[in-house]
């Protein structure tokens, strides 16, 4: 039964690998959208403070923003992180940002969200040291954000 | 019954003379009492971090358990008298020899060896006999810890499972064996007999499950689910090439909705057969709904008594069932109409002396044994001083192990993990290969020497330390501070990340940051070419004959007066 589970997940990765391959082909134009609309000052600000200057200011906590991340990092190279939103607390959301506030340059990731869709993001940011992740929400130009700590630590020792 | 035919078998043995030690062992047989009468309808049986033992053995329970912060003066982190105190026990008693370090010499002399799946086998057969429909669970670190599991791969503590009568278990160093094995042993071995459980193991990729994350029983018509959660943190506290490809992780959301899904589908009882470690398990409890118990492992707690922790929806039973054989959990239900009415638990200790051997699972370890039988006995030394490990700082037999390190790899400095697992010897003992095993029996065995600048020796220690003594369980990693051979050190556990290290010195010289040290150690996190330990020690051990008194390289603690983790 595992057996077959473990099969199920390989084959479905060839055939995703198989789809990148259409795909970066096929985007060209939405890479240029996407550099019209990347803010890269955001991008290369260094500190937690400046990055959330050039995003707009200051996010409020907010309880809509479920922020997934590891409490240890198995592997400070690639950390999952997923940002969910409750949208009976939150009903729109325009954009999200992903923070690592150690990293030289906090902000890892931004997504838009077009009108229609449900806002829920997945993916692998780069964690140098132990210290807090953000997820950080647009709505209508105000800004919310959830914190998480991620750990990273040599490892060893254990049990 | 039980107790009348063992007076009686008494009453034999003084007719055909029996040697007077003997006898007074027995006379105490009276001293605990194994009937535990049936409770209730739904009956779990529970055992954890084994570690391979098949024969029966001693194990020292930590002088040294520290409890920082909201974890400071409760369980597990009460030692010696205080843990006493906090269960109504009495000093001299089995109880306090099972559960403290208190006296250990003597009381090991007295009361004998504990555990050995042969008289773990008798426990469980007597407390299944008034218990019908009881299951057998395991919380993992089963298939690891011994010469025989480490050159069988596992295949000898498989079997003995099986014979047990295991039901249902989860892992931990099971996976230190290779991703590949542990699959090949739940297709070949496991399938129909023992239920692999893990919900917090995935594909990195895409987040598919790679084992079955719960199992149901039906125990005396209660369908009963069981959720198992394999020790979260397993590709950081050991090589992650493993597991590659997996990812772990606690997992609170996932097991919330795995709680309320197996409660959707009419399961009466639920409970966690978890590796978290013990203070992971108590805040777990304290956050999850919908859980009647979390039954635990891996920070080689034994716990007398369930704990019950407040969750904002009702209380969740908290049980830690110690380690190497040790013990038996018992917990029962009663259950009707489909709710828990009330509850029962004991953690049984295992005295090899009180419990016969069962002959089948005895036959089953000669087996097993008879291959390695001259390897596994071969004397290296004998040893004068008490020989253990547990305990939150350098214990003898890592002392010897560091010691080793440093005389034969020409090394400053020595590093040894944190283990939990690894038996006692005591004063006038020899010291055989299958006693070192014990220690070091792991599947990265490497020795590696390396230079090191100061600076770094201490972030080794900071990280460690961090692991160790993090106020929020859901960052410690559950092993004990890595050993030190060499190096003096003084720790303050509830400074912050970083802060905690201070006055490292060598030989009563203060260690420079910017000088470069010889360090040794082994274990490697990363593939690493060496000797391994058993080797090196084992020469070593040889070379000494004696082992003498065994000074220990303890830190200085700072600032935990009144901490009852810390005599």
């Amino acid at each position: 039964m595992n057996h077959s589970i473990q099969s199920a997940g390989m084959a479905r990765r060839n055939f995703l690998r198989l789809g990148a391959f259409v795909a970066a082909t096929a985007m060209l134009p939405a890479k240029l959208l996407a550099a019209m609309v990347r803010p890269a000052d955001a991008f290369t600000a260094t500190g937690l403070d400046s990055t959330f200057a050039q995003i707009g200011g200051i996010p409020e906590l907010h309880d809509g923003i479920i922020f997934s991340t590891p409490d240890i990092a198995e592997n400070g190279a690639v950390v999952p992180v997923k940002v969910e939103i409750d949208g009976n607390k939150l009903p729109k959301v325009d954009k999200i940002y992903v923070m690592v506030e150690k990293n030289p340059n906090p902000l890892s990731a931004m997504f838009n969200v077009p009108a229609g869709t449900k806002p829920y993001v997945e993916t692998r940011v780069k964690v140098a040291q132990t210290c807090n992740l953000y997820a950080v929400v647009d709505v209508d130009g105000k800004l919310y954000m959830a914190a998480k700590e991620t750990k990273v630590t040599l490892g060893g020792c254990g049990g | 019954m039980e107790r009348r035919e063992f007076n009686k078998m008494l009453a034999l043995g003084l007719a055909a003379g029996l040697s007077l030690p003997t006898l007074t062992r027995g006379a105490r047989a009276a001293n605990f009492d194994y009937d535990v009468p049936r409770f209730g309808n739904v009956h779990l049986m529970h055992m954890t971090d084994a570690h391979a033992q098949l024969q029966p053995i001693f194990y020292r329970e930590p002088q040294v358990n520290i409890g920082v912060h909201g974890a400071r003066n409760r369980a597990p982190h009460l030692i010696g008298q205080a843990l006493l105190d906090a269960y109504g026990l009495s000093a001299g008693t089995r109880e306090s020899h099972a559960f403290t370090y208190l006296d250990f010499i003597e009381s090991s002399q007295r009361f004998g060896k504990v555990g050995g799946f042969a008289h773990l086998s008798t426990l469980v057969k007597r407390v299944k006999a008034n218990r019908p429909g009881a299951v057998l669970l395991d919380g993992g670190d089963l298939w690891q810890g011994s010469a025989t599991s480490l050159w069988t791969n596992g295949q000898d503590m498989v079997d003995a499972s099986k014979l047990l009568g295991i039901d249902v278990m989860t892992g931990h160093w099971e996976f230190t064996l290779g991703a590949d094995r542990v699959q090949e042993i739940i297709e070949n071995d496991l399938d129909g007999h023992i239920d692999f459980i893990a919900h917090n193991v995935k594909d990195f990729d895409f987040g598919d499950p790679v084992f079955a994350s719960h199992t149901v029983k039906e125990i005396n018509g209660v369908p009963v689910a069981i959720i198992g959660q394999a020790f979260p943190y397993t590709p950081i506290a050991n090589p992650s090439y493993f597991t590659d490809g997996w990812t772990f992780g606690i997992q609170e959301r996932e097991l919330q909705l795995k709680i309320d899904e197996v409660r959707a589908a009419g399961a009466q009882v639920v409970v966690l057969l978890s590796h978290n470690g013990a203070d992971t398990d108590i805040k777990l409890a304290s956050r999850i709904t919908g859980l009647d118990a979390i039954m635990g492992g891996h920070t080689h707690d034994a716990i007398p008594k369930a704990m019950e922790v407040k969750n904002p929806a009702g209380m969740t039973l908290v049980t830690n069932a110690g380690s190497n054989g040790k013990f038996l959990g018992v917990l029962d239900f009663d259950v009707r109409n489909g709710k828990i009415k009330d509850w029962s638990y004991k953690l049984l200790p295992v005295f090899a002396d009180l419990l016969p051997a069962d002959p089948d699972m005895s036959a089953l370890i000669e087996k097993i044994r008879a291959p390695y039988q001259s390897r596994l006995s071969e004397v290296l030394a004998t040893t004068d001083d008490l020989l253990y490990r547990r305990g939150n700082f350098n214990g003898s037999f890592d002392q010897l192990i560091c010691d080793a390190l440093i005389d034969e790899l020409g090394a400053d400095v020595s590093l040894s993990p944190g283990f939990r697992w690894g038996t006692s010897l005591l004063p006038g003992d020899e010291i055989t290969m299958e006693d070192l095993m014990s220690q070091v029996a792991i599947t990265y065995p490497s020795v590696t020497l390396s230079e090191m600048k100061g600076d770094f020796l201490k972030v080794i220690l900071e990280d460690v330390a961090d692991n160790l003594f993090n106020p929020d369980p859901y960052y410690q990693q559950g092993g004990d501070m890595v050993r030190v051979g060499g190096l003096d050190y003084a720790i303050s556990p509830l400074a912050g990340a970083g802060q905690r290290i201070s006055d490292m010195a060598l030989s009563g010289k203060a260690i420079d940051p910017s000088r470069t040290y010889k360090v040794a150690g082994w274990a490697s996190m990363q593939p690493a070419e060496g000797e391994p330990i058993w080797d090196v020690v084992a020469r070593w051990l040889r070379d000494q004959g004696t082992i003498r008194a065994v000074p220990l390289k303890e830190p200085v603690i700072k600032g935990l007066s009144g901490n009852k983790g810390v005599a």
